[in-house]
């Protein structure tokens, strides 16, 4: 099976050829999120919503100017909301400024310094923005139960964490990562914990249908040049996957035959 | 006069003053955002026939970085 067979990515009936999405947070200026963007291959792009700041030059580009919605997916995300009422005021908000755009990254925080969800609060919210018609792609613990009530309440995408937001601590749980898989029948992306390259290839290699990350690449010391090594490592781990692994033995299995040896 | 709160920071205006008027008089009316008072969203087709209410606690949002 070559990569060329592999099926796309399918989120709320859109068709993605990249499995990874990235975020538009901590990056030095608009240009370099943007190099890291096309150096990602990545269709899909979390942004944030604020308050505009009322002191700005009015001349001067704002984030969608350069990352233009009708080249890209925009997701906006509710980063930074602690409860339901504020998660559902946030995707309201966002789908206003971007002229109906239904599909979001629900987010419902539960503390400051950890970033765990709130699960309970994330359900109340899904359920809402689910009935309100979001497309809701939701970010939550690696709880295989709550995975699956969220994929139940009609979430579109169901974004398990690997390890805290901004953590870089990779897969911590690759084996609950496997039983929401094993239950689920929307998309399963690992949102969060993504340290490096061969964390996105772990992810992808137990069966996640894509990678959600933003600090890895931000915060590298190239983030251009993380950016690609990324798209690299969720190819190459969505390959290996799909290929199938040889079995783990614990004792060595000779790879030159034994027969015909003259010695 | 109508005294309004913008983004958590107070303004007057005067009476009869129109959403559309005060993004205009803000510098945001051009840009990609979002407006919501009092807990409602207002529509951009709106924007320019809501008239503002004194009290009104208006929050107007754009897209930035984010993850």
């Amino acid at each position: 099976m070559s990569e060329m067979t592999d099926k796309p990515l399918i989120v709320a009936g859109k068709e993605y050829q990249s499995r990874l999405i990235i975020g538009s947070g901590k990056y030095k200026d608009f240009q370099e999120n943007l190099a890291a963007l096309d150096a990602s291959a990545a269709e899909i792009i979390t942004v944030a919503i604020r308050r505009v700041n009322l002191g700005q030059d009015a001349n001067e580009p704002s984030l969608l100017d350069v990352i233009s919605p009708d080249k890209y997916t925009i997701l906006p995300n509710t980063a930074g909301c602690y409860n339901a009422d504020d998660a559902v005021r946030t995707c309201r908000m966002a789908r206003e400024l971007l002229d109906g755009h239904k599909l979001v990254k629900l987010e419902v925080l539960g503390d400051q310094k950890t970033l765990y969800p709130n699960v309970t609060e994330t359900l109340a919210a899904a359920e809402t923005l689910v009935a309100d018609g979001f497309d809701v792609m939701v970010y939550t613990s690696d709880d295989p139960l709550v995975a699956k009530r969220l994929e139940e309440i009609g979430c579109v995408a169901v974004m398990p964490l690997g390890a805290p937001i901004g953590s870089g601590l990779g897969i911590r749980n690759p084996y609950n990562i496997r039983m929401i898989l094993e239950n689920a029948t929307v998309p399963i992306i690992v949102d969060a914990g993504v340290g490096t390259a061969s964390d996105a290839s772990i992810a992808m290699e137990l069966g996640c249908d894509g990678v959600l990350m933003n600090t890895a690449i931000a915060e590298a010391g190239n983030p251009v040049l993380m950016a690609s090594a990324m798209k690299k490592a969720v190819q190459a781990g969505r390959e290996a996957f799909l290929a199938g692994r040889m079995p783990r033995r614990l004792y060595a299995s000779a790879s030159s035959p034994i027969d015909g040896t003259f010695f | 006069m109508l005294n309004v709160t913008v983004n958590a920071t107070e303004h007057q205006l005067p009476d009869q003053t129109a959403l559309q008027q005060l993004l205009e008089q803000l510098a945001v009316g051009s840009g990609r955002i979002a407006v919501e008072i009092n807990g409602e969203i207002v529509p951009r087709s709106q924007f320019a026939t809501h008239q503002l209410a004194d009290g009104d606690k208006i929050e107007i949002v754009q897209a930035i970085g984010g993850g």
